[in-house]
């Protein structure tokens, strides 16, 4: 996993709630057994046309938001599956930063386990990020994962509350499982410790 | 003293959590324990690639049990799957699985079917697990008293590696239900009532037990369609102490514990229900009395009613968000405020999937569906969850009162409910379906689906059209 560094990049938006990872990675593309390669089919089924073509309706599709790292978002984003498929697919797609009021609970976990920082805000800072960028689309935010701060053109800047834990594994791209086999003798006697309890789980 | 009483008593969620805890250090996330890992073919073929590059192995190869479901076909099961990318899964499963030495239920093994449905039947999880799958309805196996929730597949990785996975304690949520439910209400309508109630995010950061007289009354194939649906709730997962019921269906099966180990299981089983005058963080109750038939109108599986009442006038939301969303959702359902429910008509009725394709589930359907004719222009399929399901249900005669009936009775699978196996919505069709989620294009792009239990979508196959079951 890439480290997360400080960014400046245009901020694009999805004014919607609930948008369910359905729309994110539509099912039709779950079939492959790798990683890469989602980015393409990102919100697939809003974005396309029947024929193919980029629906100029769909809100990414505007030019301004061209090569935009961060997404804002309405309430409850990424609600519905577990599919990893979806943060593959918006990390694939260029975004590394989403900042919402709230996520599903999978999801959340998923896009940090892809170098994806999901910033939590309050409704009211959301909707005065929303309104700086309906009204200077293609407006570019600071993200200061370091220092938890997000500053904006427009004086709507803010600090956000991370998990310690999940900003440290983002800062440095450590691998999770890694961290974790560090405590393998912990699991070690853990582990006799169960076949002693719990016997009929070992047979 | 009062104090430590209070401190010293738990919910069964906090019981779990406690008994699983490997490392609980500052400055990281606790790691909890994995008793049962389960696996189907779509989210799983990354993470063993994950496993093969970093030079790990399983760590446990017995804790997993894996099937094939989600792409696999319900009909010409013989033929070659047609799909070269969905075939390509399915070999790939096939081989990771062989590779690792995991139990594998293939497309062609008798135990095959939806995970959700195959794991109950092998009585491969118990009371107080902690179960895991790359899957967000693992929130099924709360049923049975196990702390059991989706993960990524990054997680599958993990927990592949690891035997466990770094998580965050969740708040505690009690839902009650109170009463009785009308003979036409089932656990899939409470289900949907809940998720009506408190909203899709309504449960985002608890995990929720149900408790009460009527989650008491429900069977165990109703316990698993209840806490299949927590995560419609948005919740970590759902839970239902475990009873006589839960002890009974577990017994003699392939994974129970048998002789004296059967005894010290159940010693510890009994443990695990909520202390008296334990704390949950929030509380819901419902009447069970109150719950009618449920409908879903719109494309959220909050977005649901009676099947007495109408579709929403989005001029009814105070919230904007919500008003925004109801106006969306029926632009793309194509329905107007104020339209009785019952006079929407339907183009396909599927019962199946992990939430409702169980035994019981057909055999609620098929006493519905009895002497009727499914209507002209209708087409309406009947998907087991399982093999097992599907040979108990023709042992009974269920297949053929469906097939009399005009409906297609397929093989296992997840079918319509994500349609990635083919069986699928064309643009504008609609659907009354017994699946979990009615998100956009879910069932296909362009098709609208209606969530109901398996009563509701076989009095819809009948009639073409919702029908309040109660008036039947």
């Amino acid at each position: 996993m890439e480290p997360y560094k400080k960014h400046e990049s245009i901020a694009a938006l999805m004014n919607r709630s609930n948008v369910d990872t359905d729309q994110i990675i539509p099912k039709q593309f779950l079939k492959k057994v790798e990683r890469s390669g989602f980015g393409k089919h990102l919100f697939h089924d809003w974005r396309f046309n029947d024929d193919g073509s980029d629906n100029p309706e769909f809100e990414l599709n505007k030019p301004a938001f061209k090569g935009a790292k961060i997404l804002v978002a309405g309430d409850n984003f990424g609600c519905g599956s577990s599919r990893e498929h979806a943060p593959w697919a918006i990390a694939d797609y260029g975004f590394n930063t989403i900042i919402s009021t709230s996520y599903a609970d999978i999801f959340y976990n998923n896009c940090f386990k892809n170098g994806i920082l999901a910033i939590k805000t309050d409704k009211a800072q959301l909707d005065k990020l929303m309104a700086e960028i309906t009204n200077n689309e293609g407006v570019k935010f600071v993200v200061d994962l370091e220092n938890q701060q997000v500053t904006t053109p427009g004086g709507n800047g803010f600090s956000f509350e991370i998990d310690p834990f999940r900003k440290g594994n983002l800062l440095s791209g450590l691998d999770d499982i890694g961290l974790t086999l560090k405590h393998v003798d912990k699991i070690d006697e853990y582990e006799v410790q169960h076949k002693n309890d719990f016997p009929w789980l070992w047979v | 003293m009062q104090a430590l009483e209070y401190a010293m008593k738990k919910t069964m969620y906090e019981k779990i959590w406690d008994s699983h805890l490997v490392v609980d250090a500052a400055g990281q996330a606790p790691l909890l324990y994995v008793d049962r890992h389960l696996m189907h073919e779509v989210t799983s073929p990354q993470a063993f690639e994950g496993l093969r590059l970093a030079g790990r192995k399983v760590r446990n190869p017995h804790s997993i049990l894996a099937t094939m479901d989600h792409c696999v076909p319900t009909k010409n099961r013989d033929l070659p799957i047609a799909d070269p990318i969905a075939k390509k899964q399915i070999e790939t499963m096939a081989e990771n699985c062989k590779e690792n030495g995991l139990n594998l239920y293939d497309m062609k093994n008798p135990n095959n079917g939806v995970i959700h449905v195959v794991v109950p039947e092998h009585g491969f999880v118990h009371p107080g697990m902690v179960v895991v799958c790359g899957d967000s309805h693992t929130a099924t196996h709360g049923a049975f008293g196990a702390l059991a929730f989706g993960i990524g597949t990054s997680e599958v990785e993990h927990v592949m590696a690891t035997q466990t996975l770094p998580q965050k304690k969740s708040k505690t949520m009690q839902i009650v239900v109170n009463g009785e439910l009308s003979k036409y209400a089932s656990a899939k309508d409470i289900a949907l009532a809940i998720t009506g109630k408190i909203g899709t995010a309504g449960g985002t950061g608890y995990v929720i037990e149900y408790t009460g007289p009527a989650i008491r009354a429900l069977s165990m194939e109703g316990r698993m369609t209840l806490c299949n649906m927590a995560i419609e709730a948005g919740a970590r997962a759902g839970l239902v102490s475990p009873d006589e019921k839960t002890y009974d269906y577990i017994k003699g099966r392939e994974f129970a514990p048998s002789g004296d180990y059967w005894d010290q299981a159940l010693a510890y089983w009994k443990t695990l229900p909520s202390d008296e005058g334990a704390v949950f963080d929030a509380t819901v109750i419902l009447n069970a009395a109150d719950i009618a038939p449920q409908v879903s109108w719109g494309t959220s599986p909050e977005q649901v009613t009676g099947v007495d009442s109408v579709v929403p006038d989005p001029e009814s939301f105070s919230d904007e968000g919500k008003r925004k969303a109801c106006e969306s959702a029926l632009a793309y359902m194509g329905l107007t405020p104020n339209t009785k429910i019952t006079d929407i008509p339907v183009d396909l009725v599927f019962i199946g999937s992990c939430t409702n394709g169980r035994i019981e589930d057909f055999r609620i359907a098929a006493d519905v569906a009895k002497g009727t004719k499914v209507a002209q222009g209708v087409t309406a399929i009947a998907v087991p969850g399982s093999y097992h399901v599907k040979k108990q249900a023709e042992e009974e005669g269920l297949d053929k009162i469906f097939i009399d009936a005009g409906w297609e009775w397929r093989d296992p699978g997840c079918s319509m409910c994500l349609a990635m196996n083919g069986d699928e919505l064309t643009k504008g069709q609609r659907s009354a379906s017994t699946s979990n989620r009615n998100f956009e294009g879910r069932q296909g792009k362009g098709g609208r689906t209606h969530l109901v239990s398996p009563a509701m979508a076989a009095a819809a196959a009948a009639a073409g059209h919702f029908v309040d079951i109660r008036k039947l």
